[in-house]
């Protein structure tokens, strides 16, 4: 008998997992990566993919933590400018200050706890909008990272880790591509699972109704502030490892890229619907096209066309699907 | 939870892309594959990169190659030139024409490219070091700061000078080359208490409009404005226009654009500017990447692509152009009528007209095919 209603449950677990909003995007990524499969013969190689992935790791990371805050409703626009403080205090610190390697790291994680940290306090305590708190925090950390330097420096190999590689059958892979897909199953995990992860998701339905069933609200906000300043930091170090350096001017423009990344993975701006694992997908839809177009010799100033009309796609898609359940 | 209307827009969405695809069978693109040459510059706006893609595309026209080419989304944007590298190496290209946004940051990446056997070619900007590249075709922008330097204390003599400078970024090794240069030959250090403000411009008007009027506000006595382009210099001049000091103040830039560049040097504006050519080192690197191809030959080391110094007020002792050279030679494209006005202030200011020559010099490599 138990058995079977597992079975159930698992036959259920597939047909949501088709019917979810992660399917629309999986499938565009499968058509994208079809067609440029059939425009040049470069695109599907093993080390075409691996590329793919390295390029689009760490913005698919700062996108995770973009999914969290964008699944309670708010939106992060300081996360670039937080993990490039991150990271540049990682590499500064350990080369010009003699820092042990191991500590930089740990620093530099604090640090974008901590703006995480400050941006969730802002958001409850303050009850201020998370657009207008994370564009006050953009600048604070971009005019920070520049007063602390300006200088470009060449990480020690500790933490450039995540840039070195091993081969699977011929194919270079690196460790920052492992630990990014690692990261992505955790946070699934964590979201689907953990009471933890159904919170984020009520909050961000209805929080009125979220703060009446005994969920404590602020707390939960500042949590999910402070996880996703870690995943930041996080992206900080694969940033890193994928430069081979502390660049104060990296990530400008990392911010409104992981919230694309975010939307054509199929997340719902308004909060409380979505899933990581889309987030995933659509970082990879951007990759996927920026690689091909360049593989077949098409200007990037296409891809950057070809993603705006995704993005308003995906939000279409979003909002018909909402008006017609409503 | 899937509508029909989302069902069957996805559907449509599948069957046009499919289509798409479809198409590509049926046309591959794989006959007779000519010469791939990628082209990396800082960003896709900036009329200096458009106008070296130009001078890029002509000459591979020309000699049968195709151009592929890429850009960061800001000026500084190391990452998406890392992985236009990686994917121009994934695209088989036989060299890559780069202008790094960071010249640090982008060493790793030049290395993994000419591991996998393409030539790489700095444009504008040096790597750092610079002999992480296989050549390097740029501007000498020391020297280019230096000449307008040597103009402008020609100019002022004895006069007292009372300096602001509008810089690019910190750290930014083209924009900190040529105020060193401006320094130098206008025969001061750089904590010379004469200069007495310093700005960030970005190199747009706007925001060098702003550091100027900030630096007005502090040095009302600014006499003397080094601007490291000529869209920070229009800037500097909409401040000092507002503040009714334009005839009190010399401006001295570099870059030699069309507009606003020469443009402004015709009508005084600027008193003189260093002009470079960006098309020549694009066409140059083109030419280096074909020939690589064909028969393995290497640029290496630096090649200067010229600079010159362009004025409707010469000086006795200084060499330089005048405002018809400089439309000639400018980058962009120049207004209508630019050409005529430039002709009007070079009689004006009694310049001869251009020798063949000399034109010949600025724009030979653009003209000629190996």
């Amino acid at each position: 008998m138990s058995e079977n209603a597992d079975r159930i449950s698992f036959a259920s677990r597939i047909r949501q997992m088709l019917l979810s909003p992660t399917v629309g995007p999986f499938i565009a990524l499968l058509v994208a990566s079809l067609f440029f499969t059939t425009q040049t013969d470069r695109f599907l190689s093993g080390s075409n993919i691996s590329l793919i992935f390295q390029q689009s790791g760490w913005i698919a990371v700062l996108a995770i933590g973009q999914t969290l805050i964008i699944l309670t409703a708010g939106i992060d626009l300081s996360n670039g400018a937080v993990m490039t403080l991150g990271s540049v205090f990682m590499v500064s610190l350990a080369v010009n200050n003699g820092v042990n390697p191991y500590l930089a790291i740990l620093i530099g994680l604090l640090i974008t706890v901590g703006f995480g940290l400050l941006n969730g306090l802002l958001v409850t305590q303050l009850r201020l909008p998370p657009f207008i708190v994370t564009l006050g925090t953009l600048n604070v950390a971009f005019a920070l990272t520049l007063i602390y330097t300006v200088e470009t420096v060449v990480a020690p190999t500790e933490l450039a880790f995540f840039g070195q590689t091993f081969k699977i059958g011929g194919t270079t892979i690196t460790y920052g591509t492992v630990a990014m897909l690692i990261l992505f199953l955790v946070i699934w995990f964590i979201l689907r699972e953990t009471a933890f992860g159904r919170h984020i998701y009520a909050i961000g339905n209805n929080p009125e109704a979220a703060r009446l069933t005994g969920i404590r609200t602020d707390r939960l906000l500042i949590a999910v502030y402070s996880l996703a300043g870690l995943i930041y930091g996080f992206a900080g170090l694969l940033l890193i490892g994928r430069t081979g350096v502390g660049d104060p001017y990296a990530g400008q423009t990392a911010n409104l890229d992981s919230i694309t990344a975010v939307v054509l993975g199929g997340t719902s701006l308004f909060g409380g619907r979505g899933n990581v694992l889309g987030t995933l997908v659509g970082s990879l839809i951007v990759g996927v096209f920026r690689n091909g177009l360049q593989l077949m010799g098409i200007p990037s100033i296409f891809q950057v066309l070809i993603t705006g009309i995704l993005v308003i796609l995906a939000v279409s898609v979003d909002q018909l699907s909402q008006r017609n359940k409503g | 939870m899937f509508s029909n209307r989302v069902k069957k827009f996805a559907l449509v969405t599948a069957v046009i892309l499919g289509v798409l695809a479809n198409f590509g069978i049926q046309t591959p693109l794989k006959a007779q594959s000519p010469i791939l040459i990628g082209l990396i510059t800082k960003t896709e706006t900036n009329p200096f990169f458009v106008k070296m893609r130009e001078g890029a595309q002509s000459v591979a026209d020309k000699l049968g190659a195709k151009l592929i080419t890429a850009s960061g989304k800001f000026d500084t944007d190391n990452d998406s030139q890392v992985t236009a590298i990686e994917n121009m190496i994934s695209a088989g290209v036989k060299g890559i024409l780069l202008v790094p946004a960071n010249s640090k940051a982008i060493v790793p990446s030049i290395k993994k490219a000419r591991d996998a056997g393409v030539l790489v070619i700095a444009l504008d900007t040096p790597p750092d070091p610079v002999d992480s590249a296989d050549a390097l075709f740029a501007t000498d922008n020391f020297k280019a700061g230096q000449l307008i330097g040597q103009y402008a204390k020609t100019a002022f003599g004895d006069k007292k000078a009372t300096i602001a400078t509008l810089d690019l970024l910190p750290g930014i090794s083209v924009s900190e080359l040529r105020r060193n240069g401006f320094f130098d030959g206008f025969g001061i250090k750089k904590d010379d208490p004469s200069i007495v403000c310093s700005g960030d411009s970005e190199g747009n008007q706007t925001k060098g409009q702003t550091v100027m009027e900030n630096c007005l506000t502090k040095s009302p006595d600014i006499n003397l404005v080094y601007t490291l382009n000529e869209p920070a210099a229009a800037g500097a001049y909409a401040a000092l226009d507002k503040a009714g000091k334009v005839k009190d103040v010399m401006i001295v830039s570099v870059d030699g654009g069309c507009t606003p560049g020469v443009e402004y040097v015709i009508s005084g504006k600027i008193a003189a500017t260093s002009q470079q050519y960006p098309l020549k080192m694009a066409a140059l690197g083109v030419e280096a990447v074909v020939k690589f191809a064909q028969d393995g030959t290497k640029p290496s080391g630096y090649t200067d692509t010229g600079v010159t110094l362009l004025s409707v007020k010469p000086l006795n002792g200084i060499v330089s152009q005048g405002a018809v050279f400089g439309v000639q030679n400018c980058w962009g494209t120049p207004t209508d009528g630019e050409l005529d006005a430039a002709m009007k202030a070079d009689a004006a200011a009694g310049i001869q007209p251009p020798t063949p020559e000399a034109t010949m010099a600025a724009t030979m490599a653009a003209t000629t095919a190996p």
